[in-house]
């Protein structure tokens, strides 16, 4: 199977379309549950948060759905994988449709990439299809003359209401 | 068709000394006698004052199904009252919480109130003038909930004018709330960090019977904290143990672990798991912390505030709380199948930020609806709900290291795997369901 941007950069700075397409990448492993290559578009500091709260701007003293560093992400991915994850048998199914990525800044001194993506993504399991829309930042860097992130924030519209189980990741 | 609803025999029959029966977790009609019977009848958990610090600060919630308002009168005290407008029905507030100023406004018509609930004012008065208004139930206001107690901060409520008074209802399990407040130098506890809301298909009593049930983590939880375990194994000899993996792994204990952390039990319906030790015994200290903790109590005192790790304390019917990491869960009824669970984290005033984070990372890592634990949960609640519609066995076991003579006591420590609690609290609910019937 090919993708897009799965090889180096050819170009130490990347140019909008290389972070456009590794956005577009990252939505596209986990749908299709490649969750190890998904994990390795982290870097080994990154974290992925999903704020609880609107405008949200601190992530240690206020609550989150989500924040996790890469041991926690990588916790989930084998919890996946397990032979006695119940909550996953059967498995969960997920679908992501992104509005084109806008890159909002680049610093190529600093290293650091920042995009837009609004997003619809649809999790599944049994009979069950659940819509959720958010907006994700991705906060990015090249690491080894590949693009890493650093940070993805995931805001859902509706971020304060009561959910059911969440799954996987958007 | 009624089965239940004013024969108190046939709801007796659903608890018997060591099993009930499905309906107790099917049956919409049960479910209702529950809001109109068991909820009136009990002291429920309202809110925190600091969750309404000033006059005219107020919080929507519900008691059982019914809503409510917590709000701070302009004397200072913390009323409870029903949410609705006495003219057509309105929801007073618009917001989950806010504050009103000096009155309620209602926005339909403009009737306004006290923030005690009387009446202030209704446009046009006249009109209801030689109409025996006065004589209405409208012209009363706002209905209070006449029972309110707030306990070192914790509102609670009784809405039935029957039942047992406050400290007769809660009896010695108030020390777990002391315990969870005195661990703030100053012995003030702060609602902080948000509210996780998750919403559950089950009953809600599944998830109260959960708490202290301590033969399920090494089993249902094997797929999120036995994989913390075996990720954790591999990280290079030497690292430092983060905060995730304190938190998480102790779940795999073993059952001897949990055996031995023992298990007390108080009258109706309260107890709390963890006499001895617990999953929250073996955290990291918190720079500063018991040094703040000593100069204010002293250091005996404060090592026996510390000393104390109290697992889950469920206050009978809906609520639990985590001494040690300030937690405390509510299970909020919708349906017999339907449960909103709310889980509140809580400052302690005057003490380091640290232990606020790992309360918080606490709340997220278990409680959140994008926690892997609370995923291996729902997983089995949910089956439950889905497996007691089966008719070949209408009965759900409690059996485990039942003894005949244990109905009546109380205020007893037992094998931290005993079934009692659950028992127990089924106990207490046949006693409140059927109080005045």
């Amino acid at each position: 199977m090919t993708d897009v941007s799965e090889a180096p950069l050819q170009n130490a700075v990347p140019t909008d379309q290389d972070l456009i397409d590794f956005v577009i990448r990252e939505a596209r492993l986990i749908d299709q549950q490649r969750f190890d290559e998904w994990l390795d578009m982290y870097a080994d500091d990154a974290f992925y948060w999903m704020p609880l709260e609107w405008n949200q701007t601190d992530p240690r003293l206020t609550c989150s759905l989500m924040y996790e560093d890469k041991l926690l992400l990588s916790i989930r991915v084998e919890r996946l994988k397990g032979a006695r994850t119940f909550s996953q048998k059967p498995k969960s199914r997920c679908h992501h449709v992104l509005q084109t990525p806008q890159v909002d800044s680049r610093d190529a001194a600093a290293n650091s990439y920042v995009t837009w993506t609004p997003l619809h993504y649809i999790e599944t399991r049994m009979d069950e299809q659940t819509l959720y829309a958010a907006w994700a930042t991705h906060h990015l860097s090249v690491e080894n003359g590949r693009l890493k992130i650093k940070l993805k924030r995931v805001d859902l519209v509706n971020c304060d209401a009561a959910f059911g189980n969440i799954q996987l990741f958007m | 068709m009624s089965r239940y609803a004013g024969n108190s025999a046939a709801i007796r029959a659903l608890v018997r000394d060591h099993e009930v029966h499905r309906d107790i977790y099917v049956s919409e009609e049960v479910f209702q006698l529950e809001m109109e019977q068991m909820f009136p009848n009990s002291w429920v958990y309202v809110g925190h004052d600091s969750q309404v610090p000033n006059p005219g600060d107020y919080y929507g919630t519900t008691i059982g199904t019914q809503p409510v308002l917590m709000v701070r009168h302009t004397d200072g005290t913390v009323r409870v009252l029903f949410n609705r407008c006495p003219h057509k029905g309105t929801r007073i507030t618009s917001e989950t919480c806010g504050n009103t100023g000096k009155f309620f406004r209602c926005p339909y018509h403009a009737w306004s109130f006290k923030t005690d609930g009387s009446l202030l004012a209704i446009p046009l008065k006249k009109g209801y003038e030689n109409t025996g208004f006065e004589q209405s139930q409208a012209a009363r206001g706002m209905t209070p909930v006449r029972h309110v107690h707030n306990y070192r901060g914790f509102v609670f409520a009784k809405i039935n004018d029957g039942g047992l008074d406050f400290e007769e209802f809660f009896g010695d399990s108030l020390s777990s709330f002391d315990n969870m407040i005195d661990r703030s130098p100053v012995g003030q506890l702060k609602v902080a960090g948000g509210v996780l809301r998750y919403m559950h298909n089950c009953n809600w009593k599944m998830l109260v019977e959960n708490q202290t049930d301590t033969c399920h983590p090494m089993v249902a939880h094997e797929s999120s904290a036995g994989t913390v375990v075996e990720v954790w194994k591999k990280a290079p000899p030497g690292t430092k143990k983060p905060m995730a993996v304190e938190i998480i792994a102790p779940f795999m204990s073993p059952y001897e672990f949990f055996e031995n952390m023992g298990i007390r039990i108080w009258d109706n319906g309260h107890g709390h798991t963890g006499v001895h030790h617990s999953i929250h015994s073996d955290y990291s200290a918190v720079p500063g912390y018991f040094e703040k903790m000593t100069a204010a109590y002293g250091e005996e005192r404060a090592k026996a505030i510390l000393g104390e790790s109290r697992h889950n304390t469920v206050y009978f019917p809906n609520i639990m709380i985590k001494g040690p990491i300030q937690l405390l869960r509510q299970f909020k009824p919708i349906a017999a199948d339907k449960t909103l669970v709310e889980s509140w984290t809580f400052q302690l005033v005057d003490a380091p930020d640290l232990l606020l984070e790992r309360t918080l990372m606490y709340n997220r890592l278990i409680n959140a609806p994008t926690s892997i634990v609370g995923h291996d949960d729902l997983e089995m609640y949910e089956r439950a709900q889905e497996g007691l519609h089966a008719n070949g066995n209408e009965w759900v076991n409690l059996q485990r290291l039942y003894s005949p003579d244990e109905a009546g006591q109380t205020n007893v420590a037992v094998n931290g795997t005993s079934e009692w609690p659950m028992r127990h609290q089924f106990r207490a609910w046949t006693k409140f369901m059927t109080m005045g019937m």
